[in-house]
């Protein structure tokens, strides 16, 4: 039998972690895949409305990645399917809820919705809604930190960007152009590919000649790495890597990340494309269940630790949706405000 | 004095606003070592460095998007169209990302940058290089849109743009980089949202911006004879428009000619026509006349060129006819 190609023998080396670090980045994946379970949950009960992109499956790449920077400090641009990465970054569950609820106590204040959220405190630069327009955004983003500190004379600007994005989003142009300014200037900045096989029904190997994305790197004279997705000390120990590199000058890296989404595109996607045999292939290497086993046999936690863990969170997003329901509305004669910067 | 050219003027107000602050920076296509292809930015990056005179590569959306980035995070880029119609390759970053983000953010971050660059007809560049984006963008949320047309507002409107903590639209026009004037002693800065009066007068208000504002001073000479006295009135600022300036001139006058270089269907004068029925209706002796260029692509041959924007002569035949039917 032809090996999948999501199944490769990965050649990157996983992180290492204390268990206060690896009980944070349980804690934080656990988070991401309770609030979406309770984001379907409200969608499907009238409380949220248009497209909303669920992350389940894809938690070890937000966590790995996002949890191996500096928080409040390094930016963070993410695209459509965004809810978990503001989570990483630090966005307060209510606030994330009460924007998907449409409330003035939002995270953009009732006027972004799913698609985008931001969080200036958390430097989480957006929530971009069609594909690979976040890119450029986050190369300037890297741009400015190496301004700030070649022109501007700043030591303290070390701050690392990093760009998510899905494998459909390689096949655009943006992509390209930005992987190649982003190698000629070195700026400091991790391009993230959440290769999870399917742009909506467009199967990966349908849209691309190359379909290792982590190949293009080279191209660019960038470095690339493929790593398992579902792994979540292999995405930390990579992005360990690529932050270093990054913070001391030496530019770009892009990481391909090999994961797989566990419901459809949106929930407004019948996902009638994906076969059971595929989804179940990936439904058994769940990158919480994965992690937790990890956490157990290396003896930095036990079962009734990681329960204990679970339950907090579920309080945090029952607590999240109670007050996004308790939030008022925006009130409608600020209909106008944040056109302009001095609204 | 030593008249300045209008390349010269924009020269001046980036070299000067480059000088005072830190983070202004420019971005584009040959604005570093090649000078712009307008000569803006001319050995600018002898004193300022190549990060801050940042010649790109020809990827115009993705390096508006990395401006709209910088920006977000603290600079204050300035972007060059080499040629504004290149800038269609970047409605997204425009219009997404410069004009709404700061809304869909909920006011998380702003975008203080200025996207300017050569617009407008030419002389027989063909289509694509003739383009008039001020009517494409006109409808973006969050955009400020200016044109400048001399070198004495060009200098001010660029200085002002620049320390703007919004996007700036700011269309300089293909022919009007070799006009020379006297600019005034001293640093100054012209608002962005005041339309300029050309030429005080009584029998119509004349609306016009960027080149046309020199087609219509060409008719009015061949009007002088006639005892016809219209006002003239440059926008300046195409988005938002001045009504306060153009309100009291309509309400002297009762009569309005709007002559733009933008095509009919969807143009500026469109909009002014649109909103001048709304808010000055019962002003209006006439309906307001509407000159624009042709719903076509800018042909290349001359003849045809000169067919498709409004010449002096029109000009001249409309404000004769209009004042000509005042009671």
């Amino acid at each position: 039998m032809v090996q999948e190609r999501a199944f490769p023998t990965f050649q990157t080396a996983p992180a290492q972690v204390t268990r206060a670090e690896g009980l944070m980045l349980y804690q934080d994946m656990v988070l991401g895949r309770f609030f979406e379970d309770k984001c379907a949950e409200m969608y499907y009960r009238g409380k949220m409305f248009g497209f909303v992109h669920l992350y389940n499956g894809q938690e070890a790449v937000s966590t790995g990645v996002i949890r191996a920077m500096r928080p409040g400090e390094d930016y963070v641009c993410s695209t459509y399917r965004d809810h978990v990465h503001a989570l990483s970054c630090g966005v307060p569950a209510r606030e994330v809820m009460a924007e998907l609820f449409g409330k003035a106590t939002g995270c953009s204040k009732g006027r972004g919705g799913s698609m985008h959220l931001f969080s200036e405190p958390h430097r989480l630069l957006g929530g971009f809604a069609f594909i690979g327009e976040g890119i450029p955004v986050a190369t300037g983003a890297a741009f400015q930190s190496k301004y700030r500190r070649e022109v501007m004379g700043d030591e303290n600007a070390d701050q690392v960007t990093a760009a998510f994005f899905g494998d459909g989003t390689t096949n655009n142009g943006q992509f390209f152009e930005c992987l190649n300014m982003a190698a000629l200037w070195k700026l400091p900045i991790l391009f993230v590919v959440e290769n999870n096989k399917w742009a909506i029904g467009m199967a990966h190997d349908r849209a691309t000649s190359q379909p290792e994305i982590y190949k293009k790197a080279s191209v660019f004279g960038m470095p690339g790495y493929e790593v398992d997705g579902m792994d979540v000390l292999a995405v930390r120990g990579i992005a360990q890597e690529a932050v270093a590199r990054a913070r001391a000058g030496e530019g770009p890296t892009l990481i391909e990340c090999l994961t797989y989404r566990f419901r459809g595109h949106s929930l407004a996607d019948p996902d009638e494309l994906r076969s059971k045999a595929e989804k179940e292939a990936w439904l058994a290497r769940d990158p919480i269940k994965k992690f937790s086993a990890y956490l157990t046999e290396q003896n930095l936690a036990d079962q009734p630790e990681l329960k204990a863990i679970e339950k907090t969170i579920q309080s945090v997003v029952e607590d999240a949706v109670q007050f996004a329901i308790d939030s008022p509305e925006p009130d409608p004669s600020e209909l106008y405000k944040y056109i302009f910067a001095e609204d | 004095m030593a008249e300045t050219l209008f390349f010269n003027a924009l020269r001046e107000a980036i070299d000067e606003e480059m000088a005072k602050d830190p983070t202004v920076l420019v971005m584009g296509e040959d604005v570093g070592h090649y000078g712009g292809s307008y000569k803006v930015t001319k050995d600018l990056h002898k004193k300022y460095g190549d990060l801050r005179l940042l010649d790109t590569p020809i990827a115009e959306n993705s390096f508006t998007g990395m401006a709209v980035g910088a920006a977000m995070t603290g600079l204050r880029p300035i972007i060059e169209g080499m040629n504004m119609g290149f800038l269609l390759l970047a409605f997204n970053q425009i219009a997404n990302n410069a004009g709404m983000l700061r809304y869909t953010s909920g006011g998380n971050f702003k975008i203080p940058m200025v996207i300017r660059g050569p617009g407008g007809v030419g002389s027989r560049l063909g289509a694509e290089h003739s383009q008039r984006l001020e009517a494409y963008f006109q409808a973006v949320p969050g955009l400020k849109i200016v044109a400048c047309s001399t070198p004495r507002n060009a200098k001010g409107l660029l200085k002002s743009a620049i320390r703007d903590n919004n996007p700036v639209l700011f269309f300089e026009h293909v022919l009007l980089y070799n006009l020379k004037e006297t600019l005034p002693e001293g640093e100054y800065y012209l608002p962005l949202d005041k339309a300029e009066i050309v030429r005080k007068g009584k029998d119509v208000t004349i609306l016009t911006y960027s080149r046309m504002r020199y087609h219509v001073l060409q008719a009015l000479k061949t009007l002088e004879k006639d005892e016809v006295d219209p006002e003239v009135i440059d926008l300046i600022s195409l988005k938002p428009l001045d009504f306060e300036t153009i309100g009291e001139s309509i309400r002297k006058t009762h009569r309005v000619i709007v002559v733009e270089e933008c095509m009919r269907t969807g143009g500026i004068g469109a909009e002014l026509t649109a909103s001048i029925n709304d808010r000055f209706f019962d002003e209006l002796d006439a309906p307001v006349l509407r000159m624009s260029s042709q719903d076509i692509p800018t042909p290349y041959n001359g003849t045809l060129e000169s067919l498709t924007i409004v010449q002096p002569q029109q000009i001249a035949e409309a404000v004769r006819h209009m004042v000509a039917a005042k009671v």
